[in-house]
């Protein structure tokens, strides 16, 4: 159920993601530092990332460069790997960033919040992984540069027990690859 | 370990040396020696808990006086923690242990209202011998004796042997305390959490680490034969199943699945493990051959199955599915074949359990906030919640199908600890772990 619509909404997306991609990534790079561009994380929630340095040496194609000028990750509905427009405006970006680093390889590490079972946690956190790796390939990156892993509820990003705890916990966050 | 039965008073004794591993004889053998008619029906909810004495053991040899005191203790505790027993303390005993080697003097146990009694003699040598006697204190008898032979070291599983014989004699149904549970340790902050598979008696003691936290480690799974173990490994390049022999730690090379593998499960058998694979954002059930390490895919659908449980006849297996919108139970031929929903209460479902007796399923459920533990027959009827709280997890029978074993968070953020309740829903106790705890698996009774 869950696949047939994130692949109906890749197909229509594709179109649309092709031409934007360039401005938003652009876009992105030009605010530079002004703050990770993630999807809203759900109501009230609070992203946080890493500052590059004030001389703003961020070295291109790092995951710090990633994290701050692009945005490293996207965030999910209870029960659910379907990507809303937030999501798929930061992956559309990803994209973009990864064609402008070939050499770039990653992780796409999916996670979920503490309301399910862990073993269920485990399979979902791989389905919402791959429906970003999915993604990302039908905006023409390679599947040889991307890898999946789940953490299931293992690694929250947010240690709280709330919706907006929960809300950053169900994510999938690119990882550039280190010594690849 | 072995045992004798002792069929009456000071006879029968046979002194030959013996093994560990060998085969108990005490339920092949079915040597009543008295007609006494002392019985707890422990099917009906609550049951009163029945006054029982358990007298420190007599004791010939070196050390032997404080031996048969703790072998005592374990008994006591564990009898104590089936909720259906109550020893009374033994400051209220009328006769020393000393005057326990012949025939009780019934009178002065029915004076402090005793229904039963335990007495036992150790003899301190290599291996360590003890004898004791399951007397019915009113009907004025004899209901069981036996012999246990075991090296001093196991002194622990010779006490959870008899509490294992009282139990039995007394209920009418198997016993649990000469077992064993695996569970995951936690410790570290929730973001990142450092976790352990760890081993230890049903009661907490020889509690053993089997990994040193390096490496994230989740859902233990003992062999039937208590052997060997099972558990999800976070090791590149996949999070992937692996499994050890306990005595030795070494691995069991299982060869490479295909994506990462989780959620392990064992036949009743032992000879297959049930796995989870999941590939390119789709998860399905494996048979895993551990002779022929052949591969048998179970289930093929879109959907996410996962946590697998086999029926104790290995005929059918339980399962968790989302094909249906949400998760919920399904149970299916062991070769994957007539799958069928069991679920349909309100409610997230999860982790189903197959009670070794058959009869029942326990599984977890997540409806309106809360997590429960509860239980429901294999056709998914008469479901009863057992438990209710922030985080109620990973359900777990004892061997005689009576205990469930499960992990809770009782609040948001607080700490995690394992919990048993009776299917009954009387009786939740905590089993107390060094460290927070989680993912908890109860062996089968120990060879």
């Amino acid at each position: 159920m869950t696949k047939r619509f994130v692949l109906a909404a890749l197909g229509l997306l594709l179109l649309v993601g092709c031409s934007s991609s360039n401005d938003t990534a652009t876009g992105a790079s030009a605010g530079g530092g002004a703050g990770p561009a993630v999807g809203a994380p759900g109501a009230g929630g609070v992203a946080s990332s890493e500052l590059g340095g004030p001389g703003g040496r961020v070295t291109p194609g790092s995951q710090q460069d990633l994290e701050i000028n692009v945005g490293d990750r996207v965030f999910f509905a209870f029960d659910s790997a379907v990507l809303d427009d937030a999501a798929r405006q930061t992956l559309e970006r990803q994209a973009a960033w990864l064609k402008q680093f070939p050499a770039v390889s990653v992780t796409i590490e999916g996670h979920c919040d503490e309301r399910g079972t862990r073993e269920y946690n485990l399979a979902l956190g791989d389905r919402r992984a791959n429906a970003v790796k999915t993604y990302l390939v039908a905006l023409g990156i390679s599947p040889d540069r991307i890898r999946t892993i789940s953490y299931g509820k293992e690694r929250p990003a947010d240690p709280g027990h709330d919706e907006t705890a929960w809300a950053l916990n169900r994510r999938a966050v690119t990882v550039v690859n280190v010594g690849y | 370990m072995t045992g004798h039965l002792l069929p009456d008073r000071r006879s029968g004794l046979d002194r030959r040396s013996l093994l560990v591993g060998g085969a108990a004889a005490a339920t092949a053998l079915a040597a009543r020696a008295s007609r006494a008619q002392l019985q707890l029906d422990i099917t009906r909810g609550f049951v009163e808990p029945l006054p029982i004495a358990v007298s420190p053991f007599a004791g010939d040899g070196p050390g032997a006086r404080e031996r048969g005191e703790a072998l005592a203790q374990v008994v006591s505790a564990d009898l104590d923690s089936s909720g259906l027993f109550r020893t009374i303390d033994r400051r209220a005993y009328l006769q020393s242990p000393e005057e326990l080697r012949g025939i009780p003097r019934f009178a002065d146990w029915r004076a402090i209202n005793a229904q039963a009694l335990v007495t036992g003699l150790v003899r301190t040598a290599e291996p360590l011998s003890v004898e004791f006697r399951l007397w019915d204190v009113f009907g004025g008898g004899q209901m069981k004796g036996l012999r246990l032979d075991a090296p001093s070291a196991s002194w622990r599983r010779i006490a959870h042997k008899i509490a294992d014989a009282v139990y039995e004699r007394l209920t009418g149904e198997r016993g649990y305390f000469d077992t064993r549970i695996a569970y995951i340790s936690e410790t570290g902050s929730p973001t990142r959490r450092i976790k352990r598979v760890a081993v230890m008696d049903q009661d907490g003691a020889n509690h053993a680490f089997l990994t040193d936290g390096g490496q994230l480690v989740l859902t233990p799974r003992l062999s039937p034969d208590v052997e060997k173990i099972a558990y999800l490994v976070f090791r590149p390049p996949a999070p992937r199943v692996v499994m050890r022999e306990l005595a030795t730690g070494r691995e069991i090379v299982l060869g490479e699945f295909p994506g990462m593998s989780f959620a392990p499960r064992f036949s009743p058998d032992g000879r297959t493990l049930l796995v989870s694979i999941a590939e390119g954002g789709n998860t399905d059930l494996y048979a895993f051959d551990l002779a022929s390490r052949r591969l048998r895919r179970l289930t093929q659908d879109a959907a996410i199955d996962t946590s697998p449980s086999f029926s104790p006849d290995g005929s059918r297996i339980a399962f968790n599915s989302d094909r249906g919108g949400s998760p919920q139970l399904y149970v299916m031929a062991a070769d994957g074949s007539g799958v069928r929903r069991i679920s349909f209460g309100t409610g997230r479902y999860g982790e189903p359990e197959w009670s070794p007796r058959g009869d029942l399923i326990a599984f977890s459920k997540i409806e309106r906030g809360f997590f429960h533990i509860g239980v429901m027959k294999p056709d998914g009827s008469d479901e009863r919640l057992l438990t209710r709280a922030y985080q109620d997890e990973s359900p777990t029978w004892a061997p005689n199908g009576r205990v469930v074993l499960f992990s809770r968070q009782d609040r948001a953020g607080g700490r995690t600890r394992l919990f048993s309740i009776d299917v009954t829903g009387y009786n939740e106790r905590e089993i107390p772990t060094p460290l927070d705890a989680s993912d908890p698996n109860w062996s089968a009774l120990l060879p």
